[in-house]
């Protein structure tokens, strides 16, 4: 047992937060906002050839063969930069849809497992050649061109466009119920992951504020009002990392602990941290944090959308109240 | 980033609990809180079989008598502690946790040999003389003076919030060797005898009613300079060593044992008719104690994370704040809930109808100290934007 992040682990992590600072900077998301879907194929195809999608395919197969633990620790960097498109789905499918791994076929999803599956709403929609939908006894896949569906106007998150439909087509059935079970645990974690990357870059850009900006002679930073708003997020992003990279860890060995646990606790703990430490960036930025060109509000939305996929904070605390008293 | 523990961290636990299950029971229950004798020759007798059973000083080296276990088996042995319901360390807490660690670091050969062995039989009770009525938060600011005289420093002060004092058979007392120094530059980290003339114990009740806590009044009170523990007028630095201990792992088997109440609750509010049916039916109770779990299990993995990085004898890191942050705070909320499902039981501190408000009333008036105690939770969020965020230390 060692809970730190190995020297492999930890140049992964570096590798794809270089990527992500060169390729996803926030200017470079600005360019992206004005084109139709908010989506770029050639960025996908570089997101592809990181390895992303691929990263959990055995080596014969073209993958890297690494563990959920390791993509964890991917998508919390995809997280911190609010890298856009259906990551999680299309790491999802590698391996089970043809190219999806190569970044050649775009893949969304939509996950039919939770209480609410009569408001359908579709995320990237124009962008994707394949949908799936995830449902409690196995996986379908729907081509999105046979979906009739209303695009939204004005989507919440700029770089997540949505359509909503009345119903869905019948699809076909590609895998089975057990697989749609991985799925689902896989996806909440990489959604806590992603959560947690934001909780972390959403610090990290009120605390630069801070540092600089300067209010009755001196920064704000030097006022206990703010610094322990700070200290609250860090204690947060803390917890939610701790709760995010035991989710990994516990779907990569079942035997340290229980997965369904594990994997809502991070939802839980890192929705949480990624929610509150979004608000009190805005906060911290004061007038400017209410602005469109100051970038805060980017991370807050995508906060809801995240906080909308694999299950609401809410779902896995009656989730967990169940577990309560259950031996790990 | 693995969780998983090996055979010989499982062969140490299968070792430990079969030992627990067997000794914890035999040794009864805690006296009562005002029965002093018993309390020492409880916590003490109990920290004598830990150590002659191997388990004692889990992560101390070996060279001080220490078990010097790896990450992992320290991790086993919290959780198993907290399972067994094994003995609070009680009155060994301040050598165990802050007195010995702080030699072990800081003092010299003489020092270690004269204290260390006898603190982890649980021959040794400590003390705590850090803060005073005008130095709380403001540590620093401690007044307590020590005058070289020979080979004695005579020191004249007034400690407070010094647990197990009446009891203690020495303090690490923080004084102030050099007045005009600045205020961290002044001070100097010391080992006092309780037993020397001039030592004044006042008992100082608790809103538990207690009285863990008192103030020590000292007059003219002869230390022997060869008791200074690090350089004269280094003391504060040597204090931020022993904070951290008491930041890191000093309560991970408390940390643990939340799980377990929680639990208890959740069993409580089974039992409890609310209208017609359950308390558990209560939905809102349910999502609100499935948050707690979400937040505990997290707090058990930052819990691990944090051993990890502090490495196994080392010094905890800043990080240690974060935790004690989560923890002190969670612990609150838990209790709060739990005072709230057992209704107007809580306004009895006596069991009521087999129900366990007496433990959980305790509980809940304790935990109002835990956001105090060690750094209070403000002092924490200063240590973590300044030190972490690198903010300045404005006010």
């Amino acid at each position: 047992m060692d809970f730190r992040l190995s020297e492999d682990q930890e140049a992964l992590k570096q590798g794809i937060r270089s990527f992500c600072e060169g390729r996803i900077s926030i200017d470079q998301l600005r360019e992206l906002e004005s084109k139709p879907g908010a989506f770029d194929r050639a960025l996908w195809g570089e997101i592809a050839e990181m390895g992303i999608f691929g990263l959990r395919l055995p080596e014969d197969r073209g993958g890297v063969e690494l563990n959920v633990a390791d993509a964890v620790l991917v998508f919390e960097e995809l997280g911190r930069a609010i890298a856009p498109g259906p990551l999680i789905w299309t790491h999802l499918a590698a391996g089970l849809v043809e190219g999806a791994d190569l970044g050649d076929t775009v893949v969304g999803g939509l996950d039919m497992t939770g209480p609410s599956t009569e408001l359908i709403m579709l995320e990237h929609l124009e962008s994707i050649d394949t949908l799936l939908l995830l449902k409690p006894d196995g996986i379908e896949r729907i081509d999105p061109k046979a979906i009739d569906a209303t695009p939204v106007e004005i989507p919440l998150d700029p770089f997540t466009p949505v359509h909503h439909a009345k119903s869905l087509p019948a699809g076909e059935r590609i895998a089975d119920a057990e697989t749609a079970k991985e799925w689902r645990l896989v996806g909440t974690a990489l959604a806590s992951a992603q959560l947690l990357g934001i909780a972390e870059s959403t610090l990290e850009a009120a605390t630069d504020y801070a540092k600089k900006r300067e209010q009755f002679g001196r920064i704000i930073g030097s006022f206990q009002a703010i610094k322990h708003i700070l200290a609250d997020c860090f204690v947060r992003q803390e917890a939610a990392r701790a709760a995010a990279y035991a989710a990994g860890a516990t779907l990569d060995y079942p035997e340290v602990g229980n997965v369904e646990r594990a994997v809502s606790a991070a939802k839980v703990v890192a929705g949480d941290a990624a929610m509150k430490n979004a608000r009190a960036s805005i906060q911290v930025h004061g007038g400017m944090g209410y602005t469109w060109e100051v970038p805060a509000h980017y991370f807050l939305k995508r906060v809801w959308v995240l906080e909308n996929v694999f299950g609401t904070i809410d779902e896995h605390s009656d989730q967990l109240a169940e577990l309560v008293g259950a031996t790990a | 980033m693995d969780l998983r523990y090996s055979k010989s961290d499982e062969e140490f636990r299968v070792e430990l609990r079969g030992w627990l299950e067997q000794e914890v029971p035999k040794h009864g229950v805690s006296p009562d809180q005002n029965d002093w004798e018993g309390r020492v020759e409880y916590d003490t007798s109990w920290q004598r079989k830990l150590f002659d059973a191997g388990f004692a000083g889990i992560n101390w080296p070996k060279e001080f008598g220490g078990r010097e276990a790896s990450v992992s088996e320290q991790l086993v042995y919290y959780e198993e502690y907290a399972r067994a319901r094994a003995p609070y360390v009680g009155v060994n807490f301040v050598g165990l946790l802050h007195g010995g660690p702080t030699l072990m670091v800081e003092g010299s050969d003489e020092q270690r040999a004269a204290h260390i062995p006898k603190i982890i039989r649980g021959e040794e009770v400590w003390c705590q003389g850090f803060s005073e009525p005008t130095a709380g938060s403001d540590l620093a600011a401690l007044k307590t003076r020590a005058e070289r005289d020979g080979d004695d420093y005579v020191v004249n002060g007034h400690k407070i919030w010094t647990s197990y004092a009446q009891v203690s058979q020495f303090c690490e007392l923080l004084v102030r060797t050099d007045p005009d120094a600045k205020k961290h530059g002044g001070i100097s980290w010391l080992v006092m005898p309780m037993d020397l003339p001039g030592i004044e114990i006042r008992p100082l009740p608790t809103l538990q009613g207690d009285s863990d806590f008192s103030e020590v009044f000292l007059e003219d009170v002869r230390v022997p300079i060869a008791n200074r523990v690090g350089k004269e007028n280094d003391g504060w630095r040597v204090t931020n060593v022993t904070l951290r201990f008491e930041r890191g792992t000093a309560f991970a088997s408390e940390m643990y044992r939340l799980q377990e109440r929680l639990a208890q609750l959740k069993q409580v509010a089974k039992s409890i008719t609310r209208w017609d049916a359950s308390a558990w039916e209560d939905k809102a109770l349910r999502r609100e104690v499935g948050h707690f779990q979400a937040e505990l299990d997290s707090l058990w993995s930052m819990v691990k994370l944090s051993v990890a990085q502090s490495g196994e004898t080392g010094v905890p890191g800043l990080g240690a704040s974060a935790v004690k942050l989560y923890y002190t705070e969670l612990t609150q909320k838990v209790l709060e809930v739990y005072m709230r499902v057992i209704g107007r039981a809580a306004l009895a501190r006596v069991t009521i109808d087999d129900l366990p408000n007496e433990e959980v009333l305790d509980k809940a008036l304790n935990s109002l100290s835990l956001s105090i105690a060690a750094g209070s939770s403000q002092i924490q969020r200063n240590i973590i934007s300044e030190r972490i965020l690198g903010f300045p230390k404005d006010r």
